[in-house]
């Protein structure tokens, strides 16, 4: 498996009312999660109602959109083998995603990725992740 | 209160079909009424509760009450996954011990293979109005992806194995050779496991659940029913369900909501994990039944692998006969739900009614465990604890 990943097309998401903020945010490269401002938590996947406290005073807040890899895997049964993920990010939510950008091998739990907005079929862009870029001082 | 002796399970069906492409899903579940009725020796008058999920074919339980001309006096139609049933026996004995009913009968039946053959859909599609799925679905998420992220988080914080998550299948398979009806009978290595195609990392194809059509059926009823029955009835000792979702993005995915199920069905049955003498662990993927064993007390968490390693799980020979019938890896997983034919392979052991190569000598306490939804996202798990009586 030394292809690399991330030339599938992914679905167009479904938003809601809810959520449309968070995926128009997508379409302009921002990573945003949900914010409560009664209990002060952040939340993913973005909603109405803080899943921490039940308050209705929630926010979308932009994240910084970086974070490291909780579990991966790869689906070798697609026309396109993909990287399912879950990505903790560095405000505190595991989101999940797809690894993108380098080889199903390189994966690693662990490892420090930075999100990029990829081209979904027909609809929003979706956030996915590729190995972070580490610059040298 | 507490549902401990308070109601039995006195009839048990499972359909022997794996193909029911000339079938309805309407008459699978009059099959498997119809064999559990038989099987506790009541007829159809006598019963007066019915359970069912959604995927019975009509609202609710209406359409199944209407084929069957059945009068009851309690219903639910309710959803857990394949942990349904397992939520419904504990559901029929509170009202059994309410006083709304004597005699409920719990159906189950799906036909995912006869429906593919015939140009169906995939298997019950959500609406784009579910809150999370545009979440995941524009990322791949399937079932064997999503229990696939659990089975590598657990390989990389515990150091479990390849090779242990395939004994589970090799175990199943050992039990499923003596099972006549079972849908792959045939004995694998943890060689031919790992030689099978990758799925999805670290889940080779035989890590993987079969999909079979058919169903099942249970017939719970009350103690005073039950003293006027000949056939052997078996004790509702403990129950307990529990949901684990996302939790807004705190996701830990080493343990199961049967942590939580198995604790409180443990307390309300009285017992521990060591009294138990045979086990139907949900087997979805090698890798739930690993999980659900931790999260049971049977191991400590992490050392599920090796507990199921080296033949643990085969009858007679293992630390812990699970699955004797070959479980939903080799011999039925009807309609994509694992919880109907755990409950009913426990009560066969208790009975004694095992295939006598599996049977478990002098069967006491039996635990039957199942999960619905994904081990990955969100899921319900149900614990039930059962004794001869």
């Amino acid at each position: 498996m030394t292809d690399r990943l991330g030339d599938r097309i992914p679905a167009a998401p479904e938003p809601t009312v809810e959520t449309v903020g968070y995926w128009q945010a997508a379409d302009s490269h921002r990573l945003m999660i949900g914010r409560c401002r009664t209990c002060g938590e952040a939340h993913f996947y973005p909603r109405a109602r803080c899943p921490r406290c039940l308050s209705a005073d929630t926010v979308l807040e932009q994240a910084e959109g970086a974070g490291t890899v909780y579990s991966y895997s790869i689906m070798r049964r697609a026309k396109v083998p993909y990287a399912i993920a879950y990505v903790t990010l560095s405000e505190g939510p595991t989101m999940m995603t797809n690894i993108v950008g380098c080889a199903a091998d390189d994966i690693r739990i662990g490892m420090p990725v930075s999100v990029v907005f990829v081209e979904s079929d027909g609809g929003h862009r979706v956030p996915m992740f590729e190995p972070a870029v580490i610059v040298a001082e | 209160m507490s549902i401990r002796n308070q109601a039995c399970i006195a009839g048990i069906y499972e359909h022997p079909t794996r193909n029911a492409k000339d079938i309805s899903l309407a008459a699978l579940h009059g099959d498997v009424i119809a064999g559990a009725l038989a099987d506790a020796g009541l007829g159809k008058d006598d019963v007066d509760g019915f359970f069912c999920d959604s995927d019975a074919p009509g609202l609710g339980a209406l359409s199944m009450l209407d084929y069957l001309g059945l009068s009851v006096r309690h219903v639910e139609a309710s959803e857990s996954g394949g942990a349904t049933y397992l939520s419904q026996v504990a559901h029929a004995a509170e009202a059994i011990a309410a006083g709304k009913m004597k005699v409920a009968v719990i159906s189950m039946a799906g036909r995912p293979r006869a429906d593919a053959a015939a140009g169906g859909v995939a298997p019950r599609p959500f609406p784009p109005s579910t809150p999370d799925l545009q979440f995941e679905l524009p990322y791949g998420a399937e079932l064997v992806n999503e229990y696939a992220l659990a089975a590598m988080r657990h390989m990389h914080d515990f150091g479990t194995t390849a090779e242990q998550l395939a004994w589970v299948k090799v175990a199943a398979s050992h039990h499923a050779q003596h099972n006549p009806h079972a849908m792959l009978p045939k004995v694998v290595t943890v060689e031919e496991v790992l030689g099978s195609p990758m799925i999805a990392d670290p889940l080779h194809r035989m890590d993987c659940c079969i999909v079979s059509d058919g169903g099942g059926a249970i017939v719970v009823v009350s103690p005073d029913i039950a003293a006027g029955l000949k056939r052997p009835v078996v004790k509702v000792l403990g129950h307990g369900e529990a949901v684990k979702h996302q939790n807004g993005g705190r996701i830990d995915l080493t343990f199961s909501a049967a942590a939580f199920s198995g604790a409180d069905a443990f307390a309300e049955a009285g017992i521990v994990p060591s009294d138990i003498d045979y086990a139907s662990i949900y087997d979805s993927f090698t890798i739930t039944v690993i999980t659900q064993l931790e999260d049971l007390g049977f191991c400590a968490k992490g050392q599920g692998g090796r507990f199921v390693a080296d033949g643990g799980l085969i009858s007679g020979v293992g630390r812990l006969p699970v699955n004797t019938d070959g479980g939903g890896l080799c011999n039925n997983h009807p309609g994509y739900r694992g919880g109907m034919t755990k409950i009913i392979e426990a009560v066969r052991q208790l009975r004694g009614e095992a295939a006598p190569q599996v049977q478990v000598k002098d069967c006491r306490l039996a635990l039957a465990q199942a999960m619905g939804g994904s081990l990955g996202t969100r899921h319900a798990a149900a614990t039930l604890i059962l004794e001869r009586h």
